[in-house]
């Protein structure tokens, strides 16, 4: 190439941009390997900042309390969120119900880092999800397969979390939708081109998207895991299982003693692959938070099934 | 100049690490992830990944890798940290938690989280003259709840500033003899210039 021909740069591109997808879907990059923790005061935000978490989600109660309580669950109070804000350093995640786009709106004005379009709270839309492409903040969403997984990103979700069973303590049913993501993934791998179109239409997905995914072997957004992680070992099971990080909700800050847990967890999830550490770290922690058998739940009481 | 593969590591506690050994993989670098003190001895020089810079340094203490990182780097061993890799680089920081600790190298002052929280993260064109073409062809760099270098020493030399809005003028990239640093992730772009010069230099130096 000449000196002649060089290229000018695009002026529009050329410009300082926020809230695109490669600053959205690079956020969730940066907390891969890490631990996402639920807290519902300032005090709780600390230990799970002194813990090592990446990032806090600041919430009223934990899916374990929303699930005994029952009731009508709804984004936090703004007086909390900004308590939680301004007491740590590390992001602050925070939920909105899903398809409540003013909720989101609202988050989104208090600066929170990431809306997750959660499940654990009560849906304000039973059809449509909020459209995540109009906003700068990015969202994170839940999942419990691959196509649901797919029509979120879709929708404009720049990380995944498989839903698993929030506030159970039971880690079933993460590991069931962590494995059907992963497996529904290995299959589209396998698929002649040509079976991609039909793969789509099963996946009520977009092709564009399969095929990406079907070529990459994986999402174009970090997969992370959620709903009943309550020890070191749950969640290092998860990462083994193709988790690229961990939330954890009830299991930290119901338990005997939430600073050693998270701190445990924090750990077990670096060395996922190491079961020395994993053994060293699940010593003397105390008890577990008690949990609730997924099984023993009620039909129509799992949250997992909040989301279309 | 040897072209035989150096052998880099990547610090693999938490973070985008998969990113980085890519890059260096395609560069022809031979990459590793290293967690452990061990592993500190085994490589030519380290790569510190954006991530959460107090989950690292709380990881770096618990796993007993802070003296040897600290002594390798002290020894001259090349070193780069982009964002979270950044402030773990630094000797001072500005605004952080009072006990957060770096491993440091570079004489410099870092602000964590200087451009705002993640509605502020931005992409923006930097040109950053040490790189290949870094005259003619802007790097698109990518910000993300990142910090800049406030305050620098006498031995450090500025690679690239922001170059307008209300940021125009912070110092977004340093060399300090081995160590190099930025507070954007050219590691989530498909533009390797930035580990091509890095690489470049451990190749220099490593013999």
């Amino acid at each position: 190439m000449t000196e002649q021909q060089i290229p000018q740069t695009d002026p529009a591109q050329a410009e300082h941009r926020t809230g695109t997808a490669r600053v959205k879907r690079g956020m969730a990059e940066m907390l891969k390997g890490g631990v996402i923790m639920d807290v519902v005061t300032p005090e709780q935000a600390k230990i799970a900042e002194d813990a090592g978490a990446v990032a806090v989600m600041a919430l009223e109660r934990v899916p374990a309390d929303i699930r005994a309580q029952g009731g009508v669950s709804r984004m936090s109070d703004p007086d909390m969120i900004d308590g939680i804000v301004s007491t740590v350093s590390i992001p602050v995640m925070a939920k909105a119900r899903i398809g409540h786009f003013v909720e989101a709106q609202v988050l989104q004005s208090l600066g929170v880092d990431y809306i997750d379009e959660s499940e654990v709270l009560t849906p304000a839309d039973y059809a449509n999800h909020i459209d995540k492409w109009a906003f700068t903040v990015p969202f994170v969403c839940g999942a419990t397969n691959l196509g649901e997984a797919l029509r979120r990103i879709t929708e404009g979700a720049a990380m995944i979390r498989s839903k698993g069973e929030a506030g159970t303590g039971d880690v079933s049913n993460a590991t069931t939708h962590m494995r059907q993501i992963r497996q529904q993934i290995r299959r589209l791998q396998n698929l002649p081109e040509d079976e991609l179109f039909v793969a789509a239409k099963e996946l009520q997905a977009p092709y564009e998207l399969v095929k990406e995914v079907a070529q990459a072997g994986k999402l174009p957004v970090v997969l992370f895991t959620a709903g009943g992680i309550a020890t070191p070992a749950d969640a290092a099971m998860m990462m083994q299982l193709g988790a690229e990080g961990v939330f954890v909700g009830s299991g930290i800050f119901k338990s005997g003693n939430p600073a050693q847990r998270a701190e445990a967890i924090v750990k077990a999830t670096t060395f996922y692959d190491d079961p020395d550490v994993i053994a060293k770290v699940s010593r003397g922690l105390g008890e577990a938070m008690v949990g609730i058998n997924v099984d023993e739940i009620p039909v129509g009481h799992h949250l997992a099934e909040r989301g279309w | 100049m040897s072209e035989s593969p150096v052998r880099i590591g990547v610090l693999a506690l938490q973070g985008d690490v998969r990113e980085h050994l890519r890059v260096l993989g395609e560069l022809g670098a031979v990459a590793v992830g290293v967690r452990r003190p061990a592993e500190v001895e085994s490589i030519d020089a380290l790569i510190i990944p954006g991530g959460e810079s107090t989950t690292m340094d709380k990881l770096v203490r618990a796993f007993d890798l802070q003296e040897p990182l600290r002594k390798r780097l002290a020894g001259g061993m090349p070193a780069y940290g982009s964002c979270a890799g950044m402030i773990m680089l630094a000797d001072r920081l500005a605004d952080a938690r009072p006990d957060q600790e770096t491993l440091g190298g570079l004489d410099i002052t870092v602000r964590r989280n200087a451009f705002g929280r993640q509605v502020d993260s931005f992409e923006h064109d930097l040109h950053m003259p040490a790189l290949r073409d870094g005259v003619r062809d802007p790097l698109r760099a990518v910000f993300i709840r990142a910090p800049w270098v406030e305050d620098l020493g006498p031995q450090v030399e500025v690679l690239a500033r922001v170059e307008e809005g209300e940021a125009a003028g912070r110092v977004v990239a340093v060399r300090q003899g081995n160590i190099v640093a930025t507070s954007f992730h050219p590691e989530v772009t498909r533009d390797a210039r930035v580990h091509e010069y890095f690489v470049g230099l451990v190749r220099r130096v490593v013999p």
